[in-house]
């Protein structure tokens, strides 16, 4: 097949049309909002965040499927991610805040119980074959092929609540992030602003998981934030960078595993995200590791003409004397 | 507002406690409009919590704030603020002229973005701390020095009337140091109240009008030619400095 070919069916193929919109403006979104959580040191946040909303989907699946059966089921299954990864935020701030126990273990004990917890029921719905079970296991690697008008809806439902909250709140976050004491100090509160932060960083992985699945969805928050770094000196085209490398992941990725049978979505997703990364960490100016290595070698010659120009002169002046 | 009588920030009784350790104990003090007034101490001696405390930023236990005979947030937009260098991530991808243009955040609220306006009071600023060279600049790239003055020119943009500054010499050379006093000094003669947290005890009289010398109490405040001597030196630094016997308080 010729990228010609791979070019007219994203534009005449409505599945693979849909599958590509969705992917991308998951990619947007999380590239955006990964920025952010790259600045705030809160990549493995991201990566907790995700394995545990296995548990709210499982947990919502459940609650639909006997409320309701398979229809209401899928309808939960976002909103249970969103619940599920929530909890596991709040589980391991009550678990820094109440023991002498520190975030990092903390997220460690969390993920164990939220990601374990959803792996077995996971298992235990496959074995009951509840209708629309199989579903499901698209969550854990991630598969784009499968969307559907709705998630579709629903993904750009979510998206645009991030994006508005984002560009309505730019400055503050922008201000919070770099320095929250000074931000403090004009009046920012400091609790509310980590909260509607973390929140809408939430939303961005929770919109990504039906495409890239619990497992991997961090890379695509991460990676084209880091990525973006890279190559810039401004938070805004950071994003707008980031937003873009997020954009070309996912689409990418959808198109690849519609294109090749049983591929997943997710790790092909992931891929792209991570050879962004390590191209850019190599050959970006000033920042890549080429320029840097460059910068050290010219650096060091210039001193070693410097001291030899110095210890002649102090050589002529001993000489003289 | 020259007149020196009026107390620009005035703290009465306050203290302050991270889990059972007081970290300030029953401050009393009071800042004199237009003067500089020097906080030093040991290291924990409570130096950032006070000023952070005077805003708000980390809660009190219990105690008293009037900024002006008011509450600091009825006066917020009259405080300007310098944290400490150390406190942020250099790394952060901006430039010299967005950091010193956050000073304006303040006065803008929500939703607005900077403008021509504010634009030009950030330029004068930058200028004024001899970096105009340097506004396009990524942040990473700057000297201590140069952070320093970044952080120094922000706060000139929030045009206030009581600065509170934690450390502001910390990490430059001598030449910036000169170059900051010089500009501490133009605010003092506008009318200016300045309350620093300050770590080179050589300097202390050559720069501030009155000293609070602090260890988790107030030990001494007042003029620094009348408590800056080898008595309150020794209460507050030496080896026999008061401690609470149990290590809390109850």
């Amino acid at each position: 097949m010729t990228p010609g070919d791979v070019l007219s069916m994203l534009i005449f193929d409505h599945t693979l049309r849909t599958v590509s919109i969705g992917s991308g403006l998951v990619g947007v979104v999380a590239g955006a909002l990964g920025c952010f959580a790259y600045l705030r040191k809160q990549g493995m946040m991201g990566a907790i965040v995700a394995h545990s909303s296995l548990f709210g989907i499982t947990v919502a699946f459940l609650i639909g499927s006997a409320a309701g059966g398979a229809a209401l089921a899928e309808r939960l299954i976002l909103p249970g991610a969103l619940v599920g990864g929530t909890l596991c935020m709040a589980f391991v701030s009550l678990v820094v805040h109440t023991t002498r126990i520190k975030t990092d273990t903390a997220m460690g004990v969390s993920v164990a119980l939220f990601f374990g917890t959803g792996i077995a029921l996971l298992r235990m719905i496959q074995s009951m074959s509840l209708p629309g079970h199989r579903v499901l296991r698209d969550y854990l690697f991630g598969q784009a092929a499968t969307m559907t008008r709705v998630d579709l809806q629903t993904i750009a439902l979510f998206s645009g609540i991030a994006v508005v909250v984002l560009l309505v709140s730019w400055k503050e976050f922008k201000l919070h992030t770099f320095d929250p004491g000074f931000a403090a100090s004009i009046g920012y509160p400091m609790h509310r602003m980590d909260q509607v932060l973390l929140a809408v960083i939430v939303l961005a992985i929770v919109i990504g998981l039906r495409t890239v699945g619990v497992i991997l969805m961090v890379s695509l928050l991460v990676c084209p934030a880091a990525a973006a770094r890279q190559w810039t000196k401004r938070l805004s085209h950071m994003a707008l960078l980031a937003s873009f490398f997020g954009l070309l992941s996912g689409v990418l990725g959808a198109v690849l595993s519609a294109v090749v049978s049983n591929l997943p979505t997710g790790p092909v997703i992931s891929l792209t995200a991570t050879m962004i990364v390590l191209i850019s960490l190599v050959i970006a100016p000033r920042r890549g590791v080429v320029a840097r290595s460059l910068q050290r070698s010219v650096n060091r010659r210039r001193f070693a003409q410097l001291l030899t120009a110095e210890q002649a002169t102090s050589a002529d002046h001993r000489s003289r004397s | 507002m020259n007149d020196t009588t009026t107390i620009a920030v005035r703290i009465t009784d306050l203290t302050v406690a991270y889990e059972e350790t007081p970290v300030l104990w029953d401050i009393d003090m009071e800042v004199p409009g237009g003067s500089i007034m020097g906080i030093v101490g040991p290291n924990g001696a409570g130096k950032s919590t006070l000023i952070k405390a005077i805003m708000g930023i980390v809660p009190a236990a219990g105690g008293e704030i009037r900024i002006f005979d008011r509450t600091f947030r009825e006066q917020r937009r009259r405080v300007g603020y310098v944290p400490q260098r150390t406190s942020v991530d250099w790394d952060f991808p901006t430039t010299v002229l967005d950091v010193v243009l956050m000073g304006t955040y303040g006065s803008l609220g929500w939703f607005r973005r900077p403008g021509k306006q504010q634009l030009d009071a950030a330029w004068q600023a930058i200028e004024r701390v001899s970096m105009t060279e340097y506004a396009g600049r990524q942040i990473s790239e700057l000297s201590g020095g140069q952070q320093q003055r970044t952080f120094l020119a922000r706060a000139l943009v929030q045009n206030a009337d009581i600065y509170l500054m934690d450390e502001p010499f910390q990490g430059v050379d001598a030449r910036t140091e000169r170059a900051i006093v010089q500009i501490l000094r133009q605010m003092r003669q506008q009318g200016r109240t300045l309350l620093i947290v300050h770590h080179d005890l050589q300097t202390v009289e050559e720069y501030f009008d009155l000293v609070a010398m602090l260890n988790v109490r107030i030990v001494a405040c007042g003029p620094v030619e009348a408590v800056f001597g080898e008595e309150n030196l020794r209460r507050t630094y030496g080896g026999r400095v008061e401690t609470f016997s149990s290590g809390r308080i109850k």
